[in-house]
This record gives C-alpha cells, sequence and structure tokens, in this order.
C-alpha cells in the first residue's frame, strides 16, 4: 500500500484517468542519457540518425547529465571498473528512471564470460527491459523502447510510492 | 557569391523528401542472408530434422544452446535415427547470432530466420523452447510423435546422392 493510496484511497475513475495522463506524458518525452558502451553505440547512434529517427518517439534529446534523463541505455559490455560508475549514475537519476539492456553483453554477459566483465547489467541496477541482439538493429532497439514504454502504460498511480521508496 | 551557392545547398535539401523509415508501421527490407531468430525444420512427412546430437550446443560460441537427447523407438518416433532432441532451449539473450549453429547441423535442422523483435522484460521469457523454435507441420500432415513402420527410419542423416 503506498503513500498516495493510503491518503485517497481507490478512486477508480479518477487515478485511472490520472494515470493516462501521467503514464502519456512519461511516455511521450523519456529522454535517454548519452551512454554508449560499444558496439551497441554505434547502433544506438544510428537509431538516432535520420534513417530510424528516434525523436519521433519523443526522445529527441541525449542527455549528458543523468539529472536530466529518465531512460539509461546501458548499450555494449559493462566491465568491473564500469560498474560503479553506473550505479552512480543511476543514483543520480531523478526518479521515475528506466534501464534498457540493449544487447547481449549489457543482459547477460553474452560470449564474455570472463573476469572482467559484469555478467549483465542487472547485478547492479534493476533492468526494465532487455533487448536481444549482438548487436542489435535499430528496429530491435525500437522494438525494445516500445515495449518499454507498454510497461510504463501498465504502472499504476497507486503503486508510486512502494515500501521501498521511490522506484 | 559563395554565400549564394552555400544556401542553394541548403534549399535543395530542404526540397528533399524524409528519408526516415515509419519503423513499426513500415519496414525496410531484410538481406537475404540475415540471421534473427532461430527456426526448427521439420521434413515433409512431419518428423522432426533434428537428432538430437548437439552439434549446434558445441559450436555455440555464447553457450546459448541447451540440448538434451532421448531414444527413438518405432512406436514413437519424432525424427529419423536413433534420437531425437527431448530438450531444445536457446536463450536469445545469450545467443549473438552468429550461425555456427546453423552451419555445424548435419540435417540441416536448426535454421536462421528473419525475425528481430526480441525484447523481454524478464530474463526468463528469453528462453525460447523447443516448441516455440519448431515450424508447425503443413496442413494435413501428422505431427511428433509418429507411429511408423520398423526399420524405415534407420539412418539418421538422410542418404546422400552424387552429384550428376
Amino acid at each position: 500500500m503506498g503513500i498516495i493510496s493510503s491518503k485517497i484511497g481507490d478512486l477508480g475513475v479518477v487515478t485511472t484517468t490520472l494515470d493516462t495522463a501521467v503514464n502519456w506524458a512519461r511516455t511521450g518525452a523519456m529522454w535517454p542519457l548519452l551512454f554508449g558502451l560499444a558496439c551497441c553505440a554505434i547502433e544506438m547512434m544510428s537509431t538516432q540518425a535520420s534513417d530510424y529517427d528516434l525523436s519521433r518517439f519523443g526522445m529527441e534529446l541525449n542527455r549528458a547529465s543523468p539529472r536530466q534523463a529518465d531512460l539509461i541505455i546501458v548499450a555494449g559490455r559493462v566491465t568491473r571498473k564500469m560498474a560503479p560508475v553506473i550505479r552512480t549514475l543511476y543514483d543520480q537519476m531523478a526518479a521515475p528512471r528506466y534501464v534498457l539492456a540493449m544487447g547481449d553483453c549489457a543482459s547477460c554477459g553474452g560470449i564474455y564470460n570472463n573476469y572482467a566483465v559484469v555478467q549483465g547489467v542487472d547485478e547492479i541496477v534493476p533492468v526494465d527491459v532487455y533487448v536481444a541482439g549482438c548487436p542489435p538493429r535499430p528496429e530491435q532497439l525500437i522494438h525494445g523502447i516500445m515495449t518499454l514504454h507498454e510497461r510504463v502504460r501498465s504502472e499504476r498511480l497507486k503503486t508510486w510510492v512502494s515500501a521501498e521508496g521511490v522506484r | 557569391m559563395n554565400i549564394l551557392r552555400g544556401f542553394a545547398t541548403t534549399f535543395k535539401h530542404l526540397l528533399e523528401e524524409p528519408i526516415t523509415v515509419q519503423y513499426p508501421e513500415q519496414m525496410r527490407p531484410f538481406r537475404e542472408r540475415y540471421k534473427g531468430r532461430h527456426h526448427l525444420r521439420r521434413y515433409e512427412n512431419g518428423l522432426e530434422k533434428c537428432i538430437g546430437c548437439a552439434l549446434c550446443a558445441a559450436a555455440c560460441p555464447a553457450d546459448a544452446i541447451w540440448v538434451e537427447a532421448a531414444e527413438n523407438t518405432d512406436e514413437q518416433r519424432f525424427s529419423p535415427g536413433e534420437r531425437y532432441a527431448k530438450t531444445y532451449e536457446i536463450n536469445m539473450l545469450r545467443c549473438i547470432f552468429c550461425g555456427y549453429c546453423e552451419d555445424a547441423c548435419p540435417t540441416q535442422a536448426i535454421q536462421l530466420g528473419h525475425e528481430h523483435q526480441l525484447s523481454f522484460t524478464d530474463r526468463q521469457d528469453a528462453i525460447f523452447t523447443k516448441d516455440m523454435l519448431i515450424d508447425p507441420t503443413a496442413i494435413g500432415v501428422a505431427g511428433t510423435p509418429q507411429q511408423v513402420e520398423p526399420g524405415v527410419y534407420t539412418r539418421s542423416i538422410p542418404d546422400m546422392e552424387n552429384p550428376r
């Protein structure tokens, strides 16, 4: 039971309409963090270039500051040295924040099954969507972003503030 | 004069058609040899081509494939030869779509298709089982297991013919 729902109860149609409006706003302008790690970053760049044009989904700006970003696309393999950096960046992002693990290496280590590479970025940050591919085509990345949008649309107001704090 | 030439280039590009592919509605054509999601193929009579030899799992550089074989009998026949794949799982998040499994397969059972829309909200969803990978049988053809005449399907790998 979140704080909001304990105050207002289950107001049904009011919260549902508010949910829809808030989720529309969240999915309509989800700015990603400028964070490319390896070859997946090349595909991420081409997704933002004019052929696929990610700004059609309200993601025209890759913010270089985590304070202004809503989504972190982990594009590439995460080394053990990079892991604290990702965690810091994630902690600096303002809620609601989302993580998309792009490609095999970010999702589960891929072919880099060794001591230097984190076996999946979900060891250090909670991941919302995993995108398969090595590297994923721009179509696959856009499909992953649409999967994330679906997930955001299903979020409900009363679960915003949970016992663990703001997600 | 140079500035006019520069602006002429700008205006020329202003009048061009936009090149953006409207992805979810519109798809760019794929190359013939593009490697996407895997398919397990069947013979025309409905038997599975996969014989459970696990050469694909051995060839896989990312250890994405898990094969467990079981014995065929003539009453319960899944594939020609002695064995069939009881379990066949591919972890799509580990697979790097290199196509080595396709090259290693002695019966051309596994082939990489063009499906590419693979994104998951849970890592468990990324493991594709045999039911998800295998092709459906053609209309009017029985699936597996089949009951067959004894001694017909003794060879795992179909007879090769000499080139003429």
